[in-house]
C-alpha cells in the first residue's frame, strides 16, 4: 500500500488503482516500477516480492506458481539457499531484511507439488539429454520440458539429485523433500536414468548418433582437493565429498573418536555435524581465516556451536600425524590476517611459535573441489580452464562443441544450489533457440541495469524485528538426522511477509490476471510500456492545467509537521464521498469530526517574500468560502468556520451572492487579517493561531482542523514542455497572450487555454477550451470533416405487426452482479415472463464479443424488443441501441433493468432480496418492452450561416471568427459605430493601446467578404429553432429578413450613472469611461490635477446591485499608474473595499503602492463622502487603523461605478432567454456550459453575459463562435424520438403546455378554421413531458414515456404475477 | 403478523439528476434498504399526480418523487 495521489496521500492505494475514483467506465492502472532489489540480486532473478505477497495473503499455492516460474525447487531453495536477496531488502533501511528464504519455505510446505497443474505443452521436435542431474541439470531439463522438447537426464549415481542428495547432509534438507520436488519433474516427461556414467556406460558419441541433438553437460563438481600438506595418505583421512557422499549411500553409518573438519565453507559445517550424528565424541573445525570470512550462514554457524562443535578460527593445518598408518590429529599453528590484498582479500599469516595440536582420529578436509572430468577430460575436443573447469560461451554456455552445452559446477567449479539453477535455466533458453535454428549470441550480453526507481521507504515506518523460524531442540538432534530448521507458523510468516515494504510497486503476481473475468488485464496487458507515438497535426492546444502550491516549503504554516494542517486540495478530498472519509467530515490525526476549522487564504499567492508567486490565485477566496459551506453542511449545524483573509475577491458571475449568503446566512466568519503563526496544543494536535485583527489587536484562537487555501503555480514540468515546444512563459511561469489574442501562443499554431495561461476558475478555462477550439478550426478549416468515418447500418425491420419477442440479456458483471444477486435464477425467472421469447446469462453483456453475440440472436431468434439487466442506462444504453441499429432494430425497442447500481451495489448484505428485486425490476422491464415501439429520428437540415447580435469587441470577435471559418454571419449593432465600451477606453491592464487594435477588428469586420454588417440596427422579431431561425431586422424604416442557423448574443454593458458623490454636479468627479477619455483627450481636468480620489465599489456590492463589476478595481489602479506616469507628483488616493485585482493584475497593486498611490479601506457601513467647499473637492473617509475620519483634497474624484446590463428583456422576450435578477443573460450551466443557452442554436458572450475585461470578453465571443460553429458544420441534425407530440384532435388551444415548456418548443399554431393548437417543434424538445401533465384534455403526449408505459411499470413493480 | 413491516415504495426519479444520483450511491456503494423500485422518467415534471395515485391505488405504501 502506498500513498493515494488522487486523495492527496490522505488515504493509501495499492499497485493496482483506479487513478480517478468518478471515471465512468472506471480505468484501472498499474503501477510498474524498476524490479525490486531482492528479485534482481537472486541469481536466477526469483520474483521474491511476488510470493512473498501471496505468503502475507496464504496463498503458498500461487506463491508456488510464481517461483515454478523460474526454477522447480522451492522446498530446496526454501532451505539451503545463501539469500543474497536478503542482502539487498530495502527494509534494511529501517531494521532487518525479510526472512525471504524462510517464507519460501513455509511456502513450499504447504503446497503438494502434484495438485498443481502441468501446463498444457506443445511438443516441439528436439530431444536434449542431459548429462547430471544435480541442480543444473534437472533446471535445464525443467524448462526445456516446458517448451515441448523431450528429455532424458542420465545419472551416474543410483539417485537423482546431485549434490543436493550427496553433499548436503538430511539434517539440512530432508529427503522427502528433495524425492517430491525430483519426482514432481516427472510429470513434465523429464526421464531420469540412474547409474549411466559418461564415459562408462554412454559416451557423448553415443547419444548423439541415437538421436540427441543437443546435449547438456552438468556433471558437477565432485572431486575434493587436497590440502597438500603432509601425512594427508592416512588412513581416518576423507575428504568431504567422499566423507557425505558414503553416509548417503548408507556405507559409513557410524564414526567413532574426534573429528577434525578444515574448511570454513557449508560443506564444512555439514561434515563437523554429521560426524557428530554418527556418534563422533568431538567435532573440531580449523580455519584460517576469521568468521567474517566464512562462507557458511552465521546462523548455521550458531547452530553448529549449539550442537557442541568447537570452531578455532584463525588456525590453519601444518600437517597430519599418524600413529602408524592411523591419523592420530592434526598440528595446526595459529594465524593473523593481512590487511587486505590486491584481491579484496585478508590472507592468513601464520605467526611463529604458535603451533599447537589437536588430537584426532578423523580428518575431513573441506577445502575446496573441482570437477572430476574424467575421460572428458581426456576428449581433447573441450577446452580446459586452469582450473580444471569446462570453458562456455559466458552467454550461451555452449561449449566449443557445437550442440553440446555445459553449466552448474562444471563450469564455475563449487558453487552454490541457486547458482546452478540459473545455469540451469540459461542453457535451456539457449538450447531452445538452438534447436529452433537461431543463431546465438558470441559474446556476454549485459542485462538491463538495475534501477532505482523504487517506492521510497515511507519516513514513518516503524521498526518490526526480522522473523527467526524455530529450530529442533539441541538434545533431541544429534541422535538422528531430524530436519533442525523447522518451518514457521502461518500467522508469524505472514506478518514477516507484511514487513516486506514492496518497494518495486507491481508484485507480478498476476493475481488481477486470474482475477479478471473480462480479460481486460492480460499478461500481455500487463506487459504494457509506454509508447512514443508520432502524430501529425495541424494545431495544437495546451491544457495540461497547473500544481497546487506544495506549502511544505513554507515554515509558518506548519503543513509537514502537524497532521491537522491540511491543504485546500487535502480538504475537497475530506470533503467528497469518494474520498479518504467516505465524504465524512473528519481531520487526519484521529478521525474525530472537527468542531472548528479555519481557512488561511494567500499560501503560496500574492507573497514574494517566501513563495515568490506575487499574483493572486484567482479561484481561492471562491473555494475557501465553497469549502467553508459545504463544510458547515456536512456537519449540520455544529461547526465554525473561518476564513482569514487580506481581501475577498469573489468576482465571479454570483459569486459575490454566494459570499454574502455564506456570511450573513450560514455564519462563516471572514477575519481580515494574515497569520502570525500556528502552534499545536499539546497532545491534542489541535491547532492555536495566532494573528493581528484589523485594528492591530494580538489576538488567538484554537482550531481543530486548518486549511491551507493553496494557490495555483506552473510546476517545473509544464516550464520544460513550453521550453521544449519553444513558446515564451511570463516571469510568473504562465503562457505569455496578448488581450487580443487570449488563447494564442508566441508560437503560429500553438494555443493554450485553462491555468496554464493565468490562474483561472471552471468556467473561464472552460471558454478558454472552445476559443482555442475556435482559432484552431479557423486556421484548419480547409480541413474540416476530412477524417470523419460515417457509420453505415442496415435498413430498419419493420416489427409494426410482429407481437412482441423480448430477448432479455442478464449480466453478471463480472461478480458485481453475480456476486450478489443469484443470476441463474434472475434467468430462470425472465422465461416465465410473458412474451419472454429468450433468456441468456452473460459474464459480461457490454463486452464486445457479446454484442456480436447479441446481434445475431436478435436476428436469429426474431426479437424485436431487447432488455438488458446490467448497470445503468445513462452510460450504457447508446451501445445496446447501437448494437440493436447494427442488428436492424430500431433502437427505441430497447428497455434496461438496472441490477447493478441500484440492485446489488446497494443492497449487498441482502442477497436473497437482492435477487428478488433483481427479478422485480426484470419483471418491471420486461412489461414495459411490451408496450415500446419504434420511434422515427426525423432529421433537419441546418442554414449554415449565423446572426451575431452586438457590434462591440464580444460580437465582432465572435462575428470574425465564425466568418473566419468560412460561415456567412450577420452582424447587427444598435449604434452607429461599431466597438461599443472599448471606444472609450485607453489601454488593457497589460498596457496594449486599446484604440490601434480596435480600430483594425473594425476594418476586419466592416471588409470581411462574408460578413453582412448591420449598423443603427435592432432585432424586431425571430422564430425558428436551432439550425433554422429567421429573423426579421430593423434598420430605421427597413425590415430586413434573413434565415440563419445560430445566434450569439452580445449586446454587452453599459457603465452605470452614479447618483451620490456629487457626480452629475461638478465636472471633476467621473466615471471610469469618463476619466479615460479625459487621459486620452489631454483634458485640463488632468493635467491639472495635483490631488486625485478614487472610490471602488460606486453602485456595486451594495444590497440593491450585490453583485461585483469585477473590472473596476483593475481598471482604477491601472488609471492612477497612468495618472502618476503623467504626474509622479500627484497624491493619488484609492478608497476600497476590497482590491480585487485578481491573477496577475495583482502585479498592479503591487507596482501602485510601490510608486505611492495610497490605498484606504472603507466599509459599506461607512461610506467616503464628497463635498464641495467653495471652489475645493473634499472627500472624506473613516481609515480604520487610525480610527479616524481623514479629508483628501481632490482636484479629480474617479467613480469606480458600476457596470450593469443594458435592458436586455426584449430580446430576452424573443429568443425566449432567462435573464439573472441582475438583468445579465443566463448561460445554460455556469460551470459545464458557459457560453450555452439551455435553447439549443443560441449562444453567449461578452458582457452581456457578466462584466469582464476584454481579454476575456475576446476568449468567451471566440468560444461561442466555435460552439456555434458545431451547430453550422452539420448538414442536418438529428432529432431524438423521445419528443413530446399533441393529438390536434383532442387540443383545445388552451396554451398551458406552452407556458410550462421550459425550452420554447410548444408553440401554439392556428389550423383551418381558426382553430388554435398546439404545436410542438421536435427540434427543441427534450422529451420532459411537462406539457403532458399540465395538459387538461391528454392531447399532448410524450413518445416512449407515455402514461400506460410508466404504468405498466408501476402496476409491473407493485404485481409479482404478470 | 410478527414480521416486521417492510413499505413498498415506489420511487419516480428524474434521468438526469435523481437516477444518477441512485446510480452514484451504487458506484460508492451506500447501502439503504432493498424495497424500493425505481421508474426511471426523462424529468419529474413528467410526473403525473394521477400515477402517484395509481400507485397507491396499487398497494403501494409510499411514493417518492425525486428530480
Amino acid at each position: 500500500m502506498r500513498p493515494s495521489e488522487y486523495d492527496e496521500g490522505l488515504a493509501k492505494r495499492k499497485a493496482i488503482f483506479k487513478p480517478y475514483a468518478q471515471a465512468i467506465p472506471g480505468g484501472f492502472a498499474i503501477e510498474k516500477l524498476d524490479k525490486a532489489p531482492c528479485r534482481m540480486a537472486c541469481p536466477a532473478h526469483l520474483n521474491v516480492q511476488g510470493y512473498v505477497q501471496m505468503v502475507k495473503a496464504g496463498k503458498y499455492r500461487e506463491a508456488i506458481e510464481i517461483i515454478m516460474k523460474d526454477l522447480p525447487f522451492p522446498g530446496v531453495l526454501g532451505r539451503v539457499c545463501p539469500h543474497r536477496c536478503e542482502k539487498s531488502c530495502r527494509r534494511l533501511e529501517v531494521d532487518e531484511p525479510i526472512s525471504i528464504k524462510e517464507l519460501k519455505r513455509v511456502a513450499a510446505d504447504h503446497v503438494n507439488l502434484s495438485d498443481l497443474p502441468v501446463p498444457n505443452i506443445t511438443l516441439r521436435k528436439g530431444h536434449v539429454a542431459v548429462i547430471g542431474s544435480g541442480p543444473a541439470g534437472l533446471t535445464a531439463a525443467y524448462f526445456l520440458a516446458l517448451d515441448g522438447y523431450r528429455v532424458t537426464v542420465y545419472e551416474a549415481m543410483p539417485e537423482a539429485g546431485g549434490m543436493m542428495r550427496y553433499g548436503i547432509p538430511e539434517h539440512r534438507l530432508p529427503r522427502s523433500v528433495l524425492d517430491a520436488e525430483i519426482n514432481n519433474l516427472s510429470r513434465f516427461g523429464i526421464a531420469i536414468q540412474t547409474n549411466v556414467s559418461l564415459g562408462k556406460d554412454i559416451t557423448l558419441e553415443d547419444l548423439q548418433a541415437h538421436g540427441a541433438n543437443t546435449i547438456f553437460l552438468a556433471i558437477g563438481a565432485w572431486k575434493g582437493l587436497k590440502m597438500r600438506i603432509a601425512g594427508e595418505e592416512a588412513l581416518g583421512v576423507v575428504d568431504v565429498i567422499t566423507f557425505l557422499r558414503e553416509v548417503h549411500l548408507g556405507k559409513l553409518s557410524s564414526l567413532k573418536g574426534r573429528v577434525v573438519v578444515i574448511g570454513g565453507g557449508h560443506s564444512a559445517l555439514d561434515a563437523a555435524r554429521v560426524a557428530l550424528r554418527l556418534g563422533a565424541s568431538e567435532a573440531h573445525i580449523i580455519y584460517r581465516r576469521s568468521k567474517a570470512e566464512m562462507l557458511a550462514e552465521p546462523e548455521e554457524i550458531q547452530e553448529a556451536e549449539i550442537e557442541g562443535i568447537k570452531i578455532h578460527l584463525l588456525v590453519a593445518p601444518l600437517k597430519i600425524a599418524s600413529n602408524g598408518n592411523n591419523v592420530s590429529g592434526i598440528e595446526c599453528i595459529r594465524t593473523k590476517l593481512s590487511e587486505l590484498d590486491s584481491t579484496g582479500r585478508r590472507k592468513p599469516i601464520p605467526i611463529e611459535g604458535s603451533e599447537f595440536f589437536i588430537e584426532a582420529e578423523h580428518i575431513i578436509p573441506a577445502v575446496g573441489q573441482e570437477p572430476d572430468l574424467g575421460n572428458l577430460g581426456q576428449d581433447s575436443r573441450f577446452e580446459i580452464s586452469r582450473w580444471n573447469t569446462l570453458v562456455v560461451n559466458p552467454e550461451t554456455l555452449q561449449t566449443n562443441q557445437p550442440g553440446i552445452f555445459a553449466g552448474g559446477d562444471l563450469i564455475t567449479g563449487p558453487a552454490t544450489v541457486i547458482e546452478a539453477v540459473e545455469a540451469g535455466k540459461r542453457a535451456a533458453t539457449y538450447i531452445s533457440k538452438y534447436l529452433q535454428g537461431e543463431v546465438l549470441p558470441t559474446e556476454w550480453e549485459e542485462g538491463p541495469p538495475m534501477g532505482d526507481h523504487w517506492l521510497s521507504v515511507p519516513k514513518e515506518e516503524p521498526i518490526r524485528h526480522r522473523m527467526h523460524a524455530p529450530t529442533l531442540p539441541a538434545e533431541q538432534r544429534l541422535s538422528g538426522f531430524q530436519e533442525v530448521n523447522l518451518c514457521a507458523n502461518e500467522k508469524e510468516a505472514s506478518e514477516e511477509a507484511n514487513r516486506c515494504l514492496n518497494c518495486g510497486g507491481c508484485c507480478e503476481c498476476y493475481q488481477c490476471v486470474t482475477a479478471c473475468k473480462a480479460q481486460a488485464v492480460t499478461l500481455e496487458t500487463h506487459a504494457q510500456v509506454s509508447d512514443l507515438l508520432k502524430i501529425k497535426a495541424g494545431s495544437v492546444i495546451l491544457a495540461p492545467g497547473f500544481e497546487p502550491f506544495d506549502p511544505s516549503r513554507y515554515e509558518t504554516y506548519r503543513y509537514a509537521g502537524f497532521p491537522n494542517v491540511v491543504t485546500s486540495m487535502e480538504f475537497e478530498r475530506i470533503l467528497s464521498s469518494t474520498g479518504p472519509y467516505q465524504g465524512q467530515l473528519k481531520r487526519p490525526s484521529d478521525g474525530q469530526h472537527p468542531h472548528k476549522i479555519a481557512w488561511l487564504q494567500c499560501v503560496g499567492s500574492r507573497d514574494i517574500n517566501q513563495c515568490d508567486h506575487s499574483y493572486c490565485s484567482s479561484v481561492c477566496c471562491m473555494y475557501a468560502t465553497k469549502e467553508a459551506v459545504i463544510a458547515k453542511e456536512h456537519a449540520g449545524g455544529d461547526l465554525d468556520t473561518a476564513i482569514f483573509f487580506m481581501d475577498m475577491r469573489t468576482y465571479g458571475k454570483d459569486f459575490e451572492g454566494y459570499y454574502n449568503r455564506a456570511r450573513e446566512e450560514m455564519g462563516v466568519r471572514y477575519i481580515r487579517s494574515r497569520i502570525h503563526s500556528i502552534e499545536e496544543v499539546g497532545e491534542t494536535n489541535d491547532l492555536i493561531i495566532r494573528y493581528a485583527d484589523e485594528d492591530g489587536t494580538p489576538r488567538e484562537e484554537i482550531f481543530d482542523l486548518v486549511v491551507l487555501s493553496v494557490g495555483l503555480e506552473t510546476p517545473a514540468s509544464l516550464k520544460a514542455l513550453a521550453e521544449r515546444l519553444e513558446i515564451s512563459l511570463d516571469k510568473d511561469g504562465f503562457v505569455d497572450t496578448g488581450s487580443f489574442s487570449p488563447v494564442a501562443t508566441s508560437r503560429p499554431g500553438v494555443y493554450v487555454c485553462g491555468a496554464f495561461q493565468e490562474p483561472k476558475d471552471i468556467p473561464y478555462s472552460v471558454m478558454e477550451a472552445s476559443a482555442a477550439a475556435c482559432d484552431v478550426k479557423a486556421k484548419l478549416s480547409s480541413a474540416r470533416g476530412s477524417l470523419v468515418k460515417e457509420r453505415i447500418y442496415p435498413p430498419e425491420r419493420d416489427v409494426s405487426d410482429e407481437k412482441p419477442r423480448i430477448g432479455v440479456f442478464v449480466c453478471n458483471c463480472g461478480t458485481n452482479i453475480g456476486g450478489i444477486v443469484n443470476v441463474p435464477e434472475v434467468v430462470k425467472y425472465a422465461r416465465s415472463l410473458p412474451s419472454v421469447a429468450y433468456v441468456e446469462e452473460n459474464l459480461f453483456t457490454c463486452s464486445q464479443d457479446t454484442q456480436d453475440k447479441l446481434k445475431e440472436v436478435i436476428q436469429r431468434e426474431k426479437l424485436n424488443r431487447v432488455v438488458v439487466a446490467a448497470c445503468t442506462p445513462r452510460t450504457h444504453e447508446p451501445l445496446f441501441q447501437e448494437t440493436l441499429r447494427d442488428a436492424g432494430l430500431n433502437k427505441y425497442l430497447f428497455e434496461m433493468a438496472n441490477i447493478r447500481n441500484q440492485c446489488s451495489w446497494v443492497h449487498s448484505r441482502e442477497k436473497e432480496q437482492a435477487t428478488q428485486k433483481a427479478m422485480d425490476l426484470v419483471r418491471m422491464s420486461a412489461a414495459r418492452a411490451r408496450l415500446i415501439a419504434p420511434l422515427p429520428q426525423p432529421t433537419i437540415g441546418v442554414d449554415d450561416r449565423a446572426l451575431v447580435i452586438g457590434g462591440g469587441i464580444a460580437g465582432m470577435t465572435s462575428a470574425l471568427s465564425l466568418a473566419d471559418q468560412g460561415y456567412r454571419t450577420t452582424l447587427v449593432e444598435k449604434a452607429s459605430e461599431l466597438g461599443g465600451n472599448a471606444r472609450h477606453l485607453v489601454s488593457t491592464w497589460r498596457g496594449e493601446v486599446i484604440g490601434r487594435s480596435l480600430s483594425e477588428m473594425i476594418e476586419r469586420v466592416k471588409s470581411h467578404p462574408l460578413i453582412d454588417l448591420y449598423t443603427d440596427a435592432v432585432i424586431r422579431q425571430s422564430s425558428g429553432f436551432v439550425g433554422n431561425f429567421e429573423t426579421v431586422i430593423g434598420q430605421g424604416e427597413k425590415d430586413i429578413q434573413i434565415r440563419h442557423g445560430a445566434v450569439v448574443m452580445a449586446v454587452g454593458a453599459e457603465e452605470c450613472k452614479p447618483k451620490e458623490y456629487l457626480y452629475g454636479e461638478d465636472s471633476r468627479v467621473m466615471t471610469h469611461l469618463e476619466l479615460d477619455r479625459a487621459i486620452t483627450g489631454k483634458d485640463i481636468r488632468i493635467s491639472e490635477a495635483k490631488a486625485a480620489v478614487f472610490i471602488q465599489c460606486v453602485g456595486s456590492r451594495e444590497p440593491s446591485r450585490p453583485y461585483c463589476s469585477k473590472v473596476c478595481c483593475t481598471h482604477s489602479i491601472k488609471s492612477a499608474l497612468e495618472l502618476k506616469e503623467l504626474n509622479p507628483e500627484m497624491d493619488i488616493y484609492v478608497l476600497y473595499r476590497d482590491i480585487r485585482t485578481y491573477g496577475q493584475r495583482e502585479a498592479l497593486y503591487r507596482d501602485a503602492r510601490a510608486k505611492g498611490v495610497i490605498f484606504i479601506r472603507y466599509t459599506l457601513n461607512d461610506k467616503p463622502e464628497v463635498q464641495k467647499d467653495g471652489f475645493e473637492l473634499w472627500v472624506t473617509v473613516k481609515d480604520h487603523i487610525l480610527d479616524r475620519k481623514i479629508r483628501l483634497r481632490a482636484d479629480l474624484v474617479a467613480l469606480a461605478s458600476a457596470i450593469i446590463p443594458a435592458d436586455n428583456s426584449a430580446l430576452a422576450q424573443i429568443f425566449k432567454l432567462p435573464l439573472n435578477q441582475d438583468g445579465f443573460f443566463m448561460e445554460a450551466h455556469a460551470k459545464l456550459r458557459p457560453v450555452e443557452f439551455a435553447t439549443d442554436g443560441i449562444f453567449l458572450a461578452g458582457m452581456a453575459h457578466y462584466p469582464k475585461p476584454i481579454e476575456e470578453s475576446i476568449a468567451q465571443a471566440k468560444a461561442a463562435a466555435s460552439r456555434a460553429s458545431v451547430v453550422l458544420s452539420k448538414k442536418e441534425l438529428t432529432v431524438e424520438g423521445v419528443v413530446s407530440h399533441v393529438t390536434e384532435s383532442m387540443c383545445r388551444g388552451c396554451g398551458k403546455c406552452v407556458e410550462v415548456c421550459p425550452y420554447n418548443a410548444v408553440s401554439l399554431v392556428e389550423r383551418e378554421g381558426g382553430r388554435t393548437v398546439a404545436f410542438v417543434q421536435e427540434a427543441l424538445c427534450k422529451g420532459c413531458g411537462s406539457c403532458a401533465v399540465a395538459c387538461p384534455t391528454g392531447a399532448a403526449s410524450i413518445f416512449h414515456f407515455d402514461d400506460q408505459e410508466v404504468l405498466t411499470m408501476v402496476h409491473a413493480a407493485l404485481h409479482q404475477g404478470i | 403478523m410478527n414480521e416486521e413491516f417492510s413499505p413498498k415504495i415506489v420511487t419516480f426519479a428524474c434521468n438526469w439528476c435523481a437516477y444518477s444520483a441512485a446510480d452514484l450511491a451504487g458506484v460508492s456503494r451506500f447501502q439503504y434498504p432493498p424495497n424500493m423500485r425505481i421508474i426511471r422518467v426523462m424529468c419529474s415534471g413528467r410526473i403525473n399526480p394521477n400515477f402517484i395515485l395509481k400507485a397507491f391505488e396499487q398497494g403501494a405504501d409510499g411514493v417518492l418523487v425525486a428530480g
